[in-house]
């Protein structure tokens, strides 16, 4: 009568990697989606990639993952983040975070969304304990005493222990276990999109804080680099609109030339900026994971990270249950979760709001406190590395598959 | 007499379920337990595992083995060895217990064999296990000895015996007696007497006087900051468990 040990809905990145993370410590689980598994693998690159972080890093290498990432990851050697204004060159003051004062070697890589989502979906179909129930969507769920039923949209239901919401910010799992969320938008969207350029990157990722937003150049495979750039909604709207070469010409004056020169390397995407969080990880036989349970704001590139944090987390919090032979859907179980990761993930939404607050702004004495600020931090290695810590997600408890 | 799970009265059914559901509710009234169970589990499965060489985790570790819990309440503890792959019986002197416990066990997909029943009744009628979980019981009965030698003999040769109780010092007396009866109110009043609480080392002379080997000891530790227990190799001087074996 019970399919599976766990039930995990949403097949993007968070719920397969939650799949595998499971899966490995011994549960049978079964992953829902309602996209066709051959249509998420898409082969092509699409501009978008991840900067993922030196600990997450880890957890894709613990689950067996890195092997297939290895050749297409970029390392992130130095990042470099500077206050800029349109058409001019950095502030005097910068950042400066060079992974030679972190032992634990780069501060993480990036990954094409391609490549991930390749390397899930073929562990996923070859893992005995992993099952995928595709094109069907999850239309409610009953939690049991023993379990939680979950009900599939062609009338059949599937039975679990536990079930997880890995189905991003708007979450209707978490919305039909009555879970409340708070969000806010911005009047910014990111425009996402990646650039071939004729010098190398070396390596370096650079985030300039424009009045506007921030802008992120990170770099990819080759003479490649991934562009995240935020502007006012209605600007971002219309520079959506233009054709590729209009676009280039506003791109290229926001960081200068010492790329040389550059092309659009794959599709353009806009994303509207804003915060998500839900005021519960868990509900009853409910656990949430990335997106579902905290949405952030995508400034420095911790939405991802966040979620692998949970996935670890709950990995963990999950076999050791099992090895005392709790019942892992009990609420004394879900509560050592969310005791965990809660903290954690409102420091972040709260820090990128703050962060992205101070950072777009274009009043004058703001602009000259932030560059004397980044001026002080770069001058303190111990505040750098702290900083640099953060980024790499080195700070906080660490799950061991993190470690 | 033993009643089966299909020989409950239906009307008695709403009543049990309602009552399981108050036994395994982390805020109500077992809290205690369920705050301490975390704890307890990680001392016995830890114990079972080293003492009968399983690997835990394996796909049902405790396979093929026999335990006894002994005050088994709503299951708290039978229900864990049982998703083990233990074969488990849950023995509790509370008749009102046990069809509590079988209706939790059948909402859980579980085989607990649950009976109205001593270690005493069950020795005599010559029961044996391969572990004996002997749980906070100890400072409730009127002959430890006897109660110990019992347990003793239910075990097969090279059984284990994990059994775990309250130390007796002023510190105990103020944790378990006025901090958790009268202050947070976790457990009734009049549920310990302090007399009957026993050292670590009467522990253990009583233990060996019953037959078996005493071969650990560790202290459950309550943290107020993270409101959490842990175990200890030293402190002892509140809750404490213990693993003895039997001679082969």
């Amino acid at each position: 009568m019970k399919d599976w040990d766990v039930t995990i809905v949403g097949g993007g990145l968070t719920g397969p990697l939650m799949a595998i993370a499971l899966a490995e410590a011994g549960f049978s689980v079964g992953v829902i989606d309602l996209v066709a598994e051959k249509l998420r693998k898409n082969a092509g690159f699409d501009g978008r990639s991840y900067a993922v972080a030196l600990t997450s890093c880890r957890l894709l290498e613990a689950l067996g993952l890195w092997d297939a990432l290895d050749a297409t990851a970029q390392p992130m050697l130095d990042i470099k983040v500077s206050d800029g204004h349109a058409g001019q060159g950095g502030a005097p003051f910068f950042m400066h975070f060079d992974h030679t004062e972190l032992e634990e070697g780069p501060m993480g890589h990036m990954i094409e969304d391609r490549h991930l989502r390749h390397a899930l979906i073929d562990r996923v179909a070859e893992h005995p304990r992993i099952e995928t129930v595709e094109k069907h969507a999850v239309v409610g769920q009953n939690p049991t005493p023993g379990g939680i039923t979950i009900e599939l949209d062609d009338g059949t239901t599937r039975h679990a222990t536990l079930a997880i919401a890995a189905d991003g910010r708007g979450s209707s799992m978490a919305q039909r276990a009555g879970i409340k969320r708070t969000t806010w938008g911005y009047d910014q969207t990111a425009l996402v999109c990646a650039i071939e350029h004729s010098l190398p990157h070396n390596g370096v990722a650079h985030q300039f804080f424009m009045p506007s937003g921030p802008l992120a150049i990170l770099p990819l495979s080759g003479n490649r680099s991934s562009i995240v750039w935020s502007e006012t909604k209605d600007l971002a709207a219309h520079i959506h609109g233009m054709p590729d070469a209009e676009y280039l010409d506003v791109l290229r004056p926001r960081f200068g030339s010492f790329l040389g020169d550059i092309s659009l390397a794959g599709k353009r995407w806009t994303y509207p900026l804003g915060l998500s969080l839900a005021h519960n990880m868990v509900a009853e036989r409910l656990a949430l994971v990335g997106d579902a349970a905290h949405g952030v704001h995508p400034i420095a590139g911790q939405g991802l990270n966040a979620g692998m944090r949970d996935i670890a987390a709950l990995a963990q919090v999950l076999a050791e249950a099992k090895e005392r032979g709790e019942d892992i859907g009990a609420s004394t179980v879900l509560g050592r979760y969310e005791e965990w990761r809660r903290f954690d993930n409102t420091a972040l939404a709260m820090a990128t709001d703050a962060f992205n607050r101070l950072f777009s702004n274009d009043n004058p004495i703001l602009r000259i406190g932030r560059d004397i600020g980044m001026g002080v931090i770069n001058s303190l290695p111990g505040m750098r590395r702290g900083f640099m810590r953060e980024a790499a997600g080195l700070t906080g408890e660490m799950p061991k598959l993190m470690q | 007499m033993q009643a089966n799970p299909t020989t409950i009265d239906p009307q008695e059914v709403a009543k049990f379920e309602a009552m399981a559901a108050e036994w395994w509710d982390p805020n109500g009234k077992f809290k205690p337990l369920h705050m301490l169970n975390p704890c307890r589990l990680d001392y016995i499965t830890r114990q079972i595992a080293e003492e009968f060489d399983r690997d835990l985790r394996s796909e049902l570790p405790f396979a093929g083995l026999r335990i006894l819990d002994i005050g088994c309440g709503g299951g708290l503890l039978a229900e864990p060895m049982a998703r083990l792959g233990a074969d488990v019986v849950g023995a509790d002197a509370a008749a009102g217990n046990i069809p509590v416990a079988r209706v939790h066990a059948e909402q859980s997909g579980l085989k607990v064999d649950y009976r109205h029943t001593t270690a005493e009744d069950m020795a005599a009628a010559g029961e044996q296990f391969d572990a004996v979980l002997n749980m906070e019981v100890v400072e409730h009965v009127a002959d430890p000895l006897a109660y110990l030698t019992a347990c003793q003999t239910l075990l097969k040769p090279g059984g284990l015996m994990v059994c775990s109780t309250i130390n007796r010092n002023p510190k105990s007396y103020m944790m378990a007696i006025i901090g958790a009866e009268h202050v947070m109110r976790w457990l009734p009043k009049g549920t310990h007497e302090w007399s009957k609480f026993i050292t670590p080392d009467e522990l253990f002379d009583l233990i060996r006087q019953g037959g078996l080997t005493p071969v650990d000891r560790q202290g459950f530790v309550f943290n107020p900051l993270t409101w959490s227990w842990r175990l200890s190799d030293r402190d002892l001087s509140v809750n404490y468990v213990t693993a003895s074996t039997k001679p082969t």
